[in-house]
């Protein structure tokens, strides 16, 4: 199997946030909270990236950053995936009324634009970060029940599923043993695109500062923070919004060669 | 009455109950989340007197249906009540800032949209080849930015290098028109650069996707210049994709807006709605969210209206 370059640029950099992510207590120079030197000082060998808006380490926070930001993103598109795809395969199953108003209701959280519907929700819910994967994931299982539906209606109406309603297998079995194993290719796909969602979701919210809450850091609450030096020039905010930029692109990178390849291989299902 | 006729009052009809729907979620569905409204505003140390008093304030004490409906009356009649945290008459602060709002998006609007169509008809044209891949490139990079992140960039970059960039948008009432222009370039360059590249990658695809049909082989045949076959025969039939392309990506300024006037300090509706949610003033939120709400469903319906109308098959049912 050959892997194209752009592919493995994404893979190994997205590798190498995850690693991060998972060893930031061992990789971390520094303590996240703690003022270790003067406010906004260059890179130099002892802070590498320099300092923060009140002197902290800025490669520590971005460090820690990183497990804030992908955890919240992973679990929350963790929750929009199981949440989105067993009601978009169970509404392609039943159809009928349960279709209907699962779709209709869709379609209704989807007119509303969803930082809307989070800004709105997030004035009235605690600021925590339960309550922010909860938001972030319900908000985006829409575009996964929409995805899933769409493709288990495909599935629904061939013969293997057809005979084992016949046999009289009962609901979940149609859609774990049946319709999910043959949904599998465009899922893996969405799955990254979802997870770049709720990336740029959690950062933005964290920017407007509404997101993650200090003591804990995000890569979106650290530009929040450093943004006002970037009037003197300094380029603190720079650092976490190329870290969230490079993210981003990394995960696209190769959430588009899965796609390609699996839209190549199951006869054009993948879009 | 004439099928086409027939096919926008059922998309006008269907817009208007899905406005409606939306703002009884925006009203009841912040009723249903769990735990009490008051307390959630006031925080956990709030006295029993001041809890009392808030939900006296809010009329929380009476039934949540009754309460929806006498919002919605104040809407439909212009009264959107006052904020709690200042008491100011909603409606009065929404005014000069959605013409703020309208200001940016506008300014937004009038160059991205010719820009878009340019870049997308040169990439359609130079389709595989460097031109086209150097648009994608940049545009695939755009994409992946979140607004606030691209306005740093821009704002680093750009006031360093150009010093009469602010990067602060300030305008205020009796401002002249080319002073407001002024103060709102560089947020405008930002959305700009957000929008550009939605935009830009539908309109080239929906013209590639014409450049597939039999006329431009025939018109390819003739001899015509490229150039030519785009502008003769495809893209008179790609408007109504691109139209409506277009549309959509206006009602996605809709939301770029409000992070990007957060990011300039620029006093306008989503500023403010920012600052309200951070203040848990309820009634400004939910006020501000519903006409946000509309305006997004008023241009998806207009982006469907307009493909009604411009096509023709549609014109023309069995």
């Amino acid at each position: 199997m050959r892997i194209p370059v752009s592919a493995l640029i994404g893979l190994v950099l997205t590798g190498g946030f995850l690693f991060v992510a998972i060893f930031a207590k061992w990789l971390a120079p520094y303590p996240i909270d703690l003022a270790v030197g003067g406010v906004w000082e260059g890179p130099s060998a002892q802070y590498w990236l320099g300092t923060d808006t009140i002197g902290r380490d800025i490669l520590s926070r971005l460090i820690y950053g990183a497990q804030v930001t992908i955890f919240v993103a992973l679990a929350s598109s963790v929750l929009a995936f199981s949440l989105g795809a067993f009601l978009g395969f169970f509404a392609a199953v039943q159809g009928g009324w349960i279709d209907q108003t699962l779709s209709r209701g869709v379609d209704l959280m989807m007119a509303i634009p969803s930082l809307i519907v989070a800004l709105v929700l997030l004035s009235v819910l605690p600021l925590n970060l339960t309550v922010l994967i909860l938001v972030i994931g319900v908000l985006d299982s829409t575009r996964v029940f929409r995805l899933s539906r769409a493709v288990a209606a495909d599935i629904a109406v061939m013969d293997y599923v057809e005979a084992a309603k016949l046999r009289g297998e009962r609901g979940n079995w149609v859609i774990f043993r049946e319709i999910l194993p043959n949904a599998m290719s465009p899922l893996v796909a969405e799955f990254g695109l979802r997870f770049i969602f709720a990336v740029l979701f959690i950062s933005t919210l964290s920017f407007l500062g509404l997101g993650v809450q200090p003591p804990l850091a995000d890569w979106g609450g650290m530009v929040k923070e450093n943004k006002d030096g970037l009037i003197y020039g300094k380029s603190a905010a720079l650092l976490p919004s190329a870290a969230i930029a490079a993210l981003a692109i990394s995960v696209n990178l190769v959430a588009d060669w899965i796609l390609t390849r699996t839209s190549s291989l199951k006869g054009g299902r993948g879009g | 009455m004439h099928p086409i006729v027939k096919l926008l009052v059922q998309r006008i009809a269907l817009g208007l109950l899905l406005l409606l729907a939306v703002s009884a979620v925006i009203f009841l569905g912040v009723e249903a989340l769990p735990g009490d409204t008051a307390q959630a505003i006031l925080g956990q140390q709030a006295t029993p007197e001041a809890l009392a008093n808030l939900r006296e304030k809010l009329g929380l004490n009476e039934p949540a249906l009754t309460r929806y409906f006498t919002w919605l009356g104040g809407v439909l009649t212009g009264d959107l009540g006052t904020a709690l945290t200042n008491g100011a008459d909603i409606a009065t602060s929404i005014g000069q800032r959605l013409g703020n709002t309208l200001f940016l998006a506008g300014c937004a609007a009038a160059i991205s949209v010719p820009l878009a169509i340019l870049l997308g008809l040169v990439a359609a044209r130079y389709a595989g080849r460097w031109p086209d891949k150097l648009i994608s490139g940049i545009t695939l990079t755009t994409i992946s930015l979140p607004e606030f992140v691209a306005a740093y960039f821009v704002i680093y970059f750009l006031t360093q290098l150009i010093p009469i960039f602010q990067p602060v948008a300030m305008v205020f009432p009796g401002m002249g028109f080319w002073a407001k222009l002024h103060a709102v370039a560089l947020p405008v360059i930002v959305l700009v650069l957000v929008v550009l590249a939605h935009m830009m990658r539908m309109t080239r695809a929906a013209i590639l996707n014409v450049m597939q049909s039999a006329y431009v082989e025939t018109a390819e045949l003739k001899g015509l210049s490229p150039m030519t076959i785009i502008w003769r025969h495809a893209f008179p039939n790609a408007v109504a994709p691109v139209v409506s392309v277009v549309m959509l990506n206006l009602a996605y300024l809709v939301v770029g807006v409000v992070v990007v006037e957060v990011v300039f300090g620029y006093n306008a509706l989503g500023q403010y709605l920012v600052d309200h949610v951070t203040k848990r003033d309820l009634p400004v939120v939910q006020a501000v969210g519903l006409i946000f709400a509309a305006v997004y469903i008023f241009l998806n319906m207009l982006a469907d209206i307009i493909g009604i109308l411009a096509n023709p098959r549609l014109r023309h049912p069995k």
